[in-house]
């Protein structure tokens, strides 16, 4: 009995000095993990400080004084970012419309029939993202500037969609690929007819992929400054031109509270991309 | 073949856009590096040359540098968490990596802009925490703000893409020589790396052919000279209209992103005829 409790008692003790040398283990961990934290966390907390921040100059740690003034100048009724967010969001959605339904008929094409040049296809869509685009946009804004579309809603657009779709087509070329093609033929062999096979079956099937593509070309429009820059500027104004003219001016909280409205997004969809684009589509991205 | 057409007619519109509004501008710009007030002639290239060979340098310097930090970092992150030993630690990190991934960088342009500053959040914690007297602080504003910023929004995207390519590999080579007593450091540049450098050359590819394409960042951080060449082109156009000279420097981006594509093609084409 009591070389039994005398064990137990040894178990004990090491069991507590086992426990003290995890904790000393995770020192280095969590000096690196805090320090990972603080380069990713810092600047998005100094972001929110100046949003808030009244006054705050130099060689002062924190703001001096605390206050949503410039909430309310830049969301009053004659603000300037109730018209940069309407104009925003709807270069967005016209955009993921756009891109949708040029992305739709040409994804179901290249990842479910048989294309000749197939794979020559899908490496023109990605020129896009091979080259540097700037000297595209100069030169797009120079052709729009002769035909009228600089300075409009449509041209903004045109713009976004050209970018956005290297994204929706790749990844609705995925989604479809990842489709079992037997589905829709069990339902051509049963009599639908081919329009009915692809939007009762095959469509629905795809969805998810096609929303997360719907979402990232929305994404993507929302944030690009450069097109929008060339082609929009001064007369369409955007949340990032907003935040750019802002910023350029030295004023700082409104440049910050634009810049948080752009964040704010981007974290969702970074937080929830995973549930939309499942293992098996992305698998397929570039096959 | 009544398929074959079909489907090229679904994929058409889709091509004739990309046609339209990115080769044909492409196009223009390649030509339009060569068209002077005097015709056809270099004229151009060497005026960009007389003006901008310190921006060009000095973009060729900041992006690469850029890339091979991310790289690095990337793979110490990717790698951890592929052969991390404490799930807690692995899943911390899993989570806090990704934050920039989606931020666009006109908002990364901003947040470190304020951040970097003299009196940016950085410094003053430095000197409330008695590291710095405030005379010593500085303004991280120039080609230091520009790759931090780079750093800070490109490795999420290079991690990410590791990490799932390190996900997939075959367990059982790790565990060989883990059980054979290989250190990690070891497993990871002897088995890992080796197997995923494909993957890890692509994204280090499209993370520099993006930081060249950036121009809210030059502009947001340091936009005096010397600046980079995104930064230039802008400026040729809004204050003269120059589009030759702006098309030159475009061209010369594209030149330099087409060395470093084709310097990837020809490691690719060595190792498979190895």
């Amino acid at each position: 009995m009591s070389a039994l409790s005398l064990g137990g008692k040894d178990a004990a003790s090491q069991a507590a000095g086992r426990r003290l040398a995890i904790d000393l283990k995770w020192l280095p961990r969590t000096l690196v993990l805090g320090l990972i934290a603080f380069a990713i966390f810092g600047p998005l907390a100094n972001l929110l400080l100046w949003t808030v921040a009244e006054r705050w100059y130099f060689p002062h740690t924190l703001p001096l004084e605390y206050g949503f003034t410039y909430w309310a100048k830049v969301f009053s009724p004659r603000g300037v970012a109730w018209e940069s967010l309407a104009t925003s969001i709807v270069v967005a959605l016209l955009t993921v419309i756009c891109s949708l339904a040029l992305a739709i008929p040409a994804g179901y094409a290249l990842g479910r029939l048989k294309l000749p040049a197939r794979s020559l296809i899908l490496l023109v869509f990605l020129i896009p993202q091979a080259f540097p685009n700037l000297p595209v946009y100069v030169n797009i804004a120079r052709f729009f500037y002769d035909v009228g579309l600089n300075g409009t809603i449509a041209g903004v657009v045109l713009v976004h969609v050209t970018h956005g779709l290297v994204f929706a087509v790749w990844i609705a070329t995925a989604s479809f690929a990842a489709v079992d093609a037997e589905l829709e033929e069990a339902a051509r062999s049963m009599g639908a007819g081919a329009f009915r096979a692809f939007f009762d079956v095959t469509l629905p099937l795809a969805l998810p992929g096609l929303m997360a593509s719907g979402i990232f070309v929305f994404l993507e429009s929302l944030d690009e400054f450069t097109g929008s820059f060339f082609v929009g500027a001064p007369d369409i104004s955007t949340l990032p031109l907003l935040l750019y003219t802002a910023g350029a001016g030295g004023n700082y909280q409104v440049a910050s509270i634009t810049a948080l409205l752009l964040l704010v997004p981007s974290i969702a969809f970074m937080l929830v991309v995973e549930r939309f684009l499942r293992a098996d589509v992305l698998a397929r991205i570039g096959h | 073949m009544r398929d074959r057409s079909i489907g090229l007619l679904l994929a058409l519109p889709a091509i004739a856009t990309i046609a339209l509004l990115y080769l044909m501008p492409l196009m223009a710009s390649a030509t339009g590096a060569f068209a002077t007030e005097a015709g056809f002639g270099i004229g151009n290239f060497v005026k960009t040359y007389e003006l901008y060979t310190t921006d060009i340098l000095y973009t060729l310097v900041i992006v690469s540098l850029s890339t091979v930090i991310i790289a690095a970092l990337a793979v110490a992150i990717a790698g951890y968490l592929t052969l991390g030993e404490n799930p807690a630690a692995v899943e911390v990190l899993r989570w806090l990596y990704r934050w920039p991934l989606f931020i666009p960088f006109i908002v990364v342009g901003q947040v470190l802009r304020t951040f970097l500053a003299k009196n940016g959040l950085m410094n003053n914690l430095l000197v409330a925490a008695g590291i710095l007297t405030p005379l010593q602080t500085m303004s991280f504003l120039d080609w230091r703000g520009i790759v931090i910023a780079f750093v800070w929004k490109q490795t999420p995207f290079v991690t990410l893409l590791l990490a799932g390519a390190m996900a997939a590999l075959d367990r059982g080579t790790i565990e060989a020589a883990r059980n054979l007593g290989a250190s990690r450091l070891r497993i990871l540049f002897e088995i890992v790396v080796p197997q995923v450098r494909t993957t890890l050359f692509v994204a280090m590819v499209l993370s520099f052919v993006t930081m060249m394409s950036v121009l809210s960042v030059p502009l947001m951080i340091s936009a005096q000279s010397p600046t980079m060449i995104t930064a230039d082109i802008s400026f040729r156009i809004n204050a003269y209209g120059d589009y030759g000279v702006a098309n030159a420097l475009g061209m010369i981006s594209l030149a330099m992103t087409m060395a470093v594509a084709v310097f990837y093609l020809r490691q690719n084409l060595k190792e498979k005829a190895r």
